[in-house]
């Protein structure tokens, strides 16, 4: 199985649209959604079927119990994430703890102890046809990382192993969660924005992309809304010698589109036309052999 | 401005929805401010003020390093890491840089004193002057996992005792790179887009700042004619609304461009003053309506 995963480093350059189009042009019986924090795939990729709910339990994090609690102070002098407190009694601060376990081993009175919390859930959408895997990250917790991973691994048990191809909708960022969804992918195709900000931005996730030795592929969405940005852009990947797949226009019916909770090559639109370029040589990379050598 | 040091965050849930714009424009017009971004993954303010005298400070954590010739081999560091950032290879404990969270476990945990800290840089802090806006900007390594010591350090330092309003420009999504970023705000400003997309994020943050107690309002941009769900989404739970800022292609132009908008040209001037107006009367009415701030 062929793992595409789609990702731009800034926010909002049209990720989850180029995503869900590709899963229609591609006939892909597997996706995934890894942006845990924020996770819009399934807005569009609507199932008929009610997912298989699991709950995820993230780092285990301390609890301090007054009854035990001697007060001597050596849990918060030794915390590194100042998540102890000493306001009426010592105290963990759950959104600071990173559940390393420091306190614990130091208290002489065993009245620390690490709690797993649910931090989050998983769904799998599993029907004849597809397998689609998608999670929630719960408020305030801080183990997205993790949890795309399980995200990632929900499609590898599930999948028939001829599967051809699975495409995944990434992340904002260069982080934790981006750093998860590329560990193990086959290519990466980079949704890129002709802007100043665009640029720095996709400049850094190439850098992070490549340190994971991935085939690279980049588009440019909303190219028409900056021109002499998106000549920079494509003129880089010359430059780089990265994969240049194509421009998509800006696009007001794009946006109506998923509005409506259709894809954009559901539609008769520009954007959906020139997304097939795209695609197209987005695959050719994907299923090229590297260097001769079978990939 | 009234209101000293107040500290107001601009979050979003979804990315690309112009938290940028509506912090580097704001603090912009603010007069004298101090504009912090903190998305330590991808910064982007400093593409628009270009600020000058630009001062760097390397941001490092602490990594172990084991002395082997002290080391008896007992794994007790091993067993204690909760982030398997440690792994035993041949008879040796090994140390994994990119998955240690830095909590000095396996040092006090080591009974033989083989384990030392080396400081590792993630990062850097970079300040420096715009016109009368201090600009700050946290930058993240590529290639490291967490930001949250560079947040820290943006937020924490030299930013404490200063009487100027503070806009801390946050990272997408609503994790706790976020959660970091808001914890010491004392309004939130949550910038959303028209699209389902934009109003499923905007449920996110909205949220997290109730989780977190943040008094809280909403920016609508890239207002177009017609039906509008973030709007609708306000309406329906009384999120007060603190201003539209149109679908605009001179405004999309001068943003991708990073040109601050409200620099270069009057119509955006009075939209971004206005915005502020309300934005600081919120916020007076929040500080005199929940003083504990």
């Amino acid at each position: 199985m062929k793992q595409l995963l789609i990702l731009s480093g800034k926010g909002g350059t049209g990720k989850t649209t180029v995503a869900s189009a590709f899963i229609k042009l591609s006939s892909a019986k597997v996706y995934a959604d890894c942006d845990v924090d924020a996770p819009n795939l399934h807005l569009i990729m609507a199932q008929n079927t009610e997912p298989k709910r699991t709950d995820y339990f993230g780092m285990a994090i301390a609890e301090i119990d007054p009854d035990k609690c001697i007060e001597c102070g050596l849990c918060k002098e030794n915390c590194r994430f100042d998540a102890i407190s000493n306001e009426n009694g010592f105290k963990v601060e759950p959104f600071a703890c990173e559940g390393c376990g420091v306190c614990e081993a130091f208290c002489p009175a065993n009245a620390v102890s690490l709690k797993s919390a649910v931090a989050g859930e998983l769904m799998l959408y599993v029907d004849s046809n597809t397998i689609f895997s998608t999670a929630q990250l719960k408020m305030g917790s801080g183990t997205s990382g993790k949890l795309v991973t399980e995200v990632k691994n929900q499609t590898k048990t599930t999948a028939n192993p001829d599967t051809r191809i699975a495409i995944i909708d990434g992340s904002p960022g260069i982080g934790c969660p981006v750093i998860a969804s590329l560990s193990g992918v086959d290519m990466v195709l980079i949704i890129a924005e002709p802007s100043i900000s665009g640029i720095s931005d996709m400049e850094r996730i190439i850098k992070t992309s490549e340190k994971f030795r991935t085939k690279i592929g980049v588009c440019i969405n909303k190219f028409d809304t900056n021109l002499a940005n998106a000549e920079k852009i494509e003129k880089f990947c010359k430059e780089e010698g990265l994969l240049f797949t194509g421009r998509i226009p800006f696009d007001p019916l794009a946006v109506c589109a998923i509005n409506n909770g259709q894809t954009i090559v559901d539609v008769d639109c520009p954007s959906g036309r020139a997304i097939r370029e795209v695609f197209s040589n987005a695959m050719e990379l994907l299923f090229k052999e590297r260097d001769g050598v079978e990939a | 401005m009234k209101s000293k040091g107040v500290r107001i965050a601009i979050l979003s849930g979804k990315g690309g929805t112009g938290k940028t714009l509506v912090s580097v424009n704001l603090a912009s017009i603010a007069e004298k401010s101090i504009y912090i971004d903190c998305d330590v993954e991808e910064p982007n303010g400093h593409l628009f003020f270009k600020p000058e005298k630009v001062q760097e400070e390397v941001i490092t954590v602490k990594i172990p390093v084991i002395n082997d010739s002290m080391c008896n081999g007992c794994r007790r560091c091993v067993d204690f890491c909760k982030f398997n950032a440690l792994a035993f290879i041949k008879n040796k404990p090994y140390v994994f840089e990119e998955v240690c969270h830095s909590c000095g476990g396996c040092m006090l945990s080591c009974s033989e004193n083989a384990i030392g800290e080396q400081e590792k840089p993630i990062g850097k802090v970079l300040r420096g002057f715009s016109g009368s806006v201090s600009v700050h900007t946290g930058m993240m390594n590529t290639g490291e996992a967490s930001g949250i010591p560079i947040i820290k350090s943006l937020l924490n330092d030299s930013i404490i005792n200063e009487e100027l309003p503070i806009f801390v420009d946050c990272p997408p999504g609503s994790a706790c790179i976020v959660m970091e970023s808001i914890k010491d705000a004392d309004y939130c400003i949550l910038v959303t887009e028209p699209t389902i997309f934009g109003v499923h994020n905007l449920k996110m943050v909205y949220d997290l700042v109730r989780l977190f107690k943040k008094p809280h309002g909403v920016v609508l941009n890239k207002c177009l004619d017609g039906e509008n769900p973030a709007e609708m989404f306000c309406i329906e739970n009384n999120i007060p609304i603190l201003g539209r800022i149109p679908f605009d292609n001179e405004l999309g132009r001068l943003n991708s461009d990073a040109k601050i908008a409200s620099r270069e040209s009057n119509r955006f001037r009075s939209l971004f003053t206005s915005l502020l107006e309300t934005v600081k009367k919120e916020v007076r009415h929040e500080t005199t309506v929940n003083p504990q701030r």
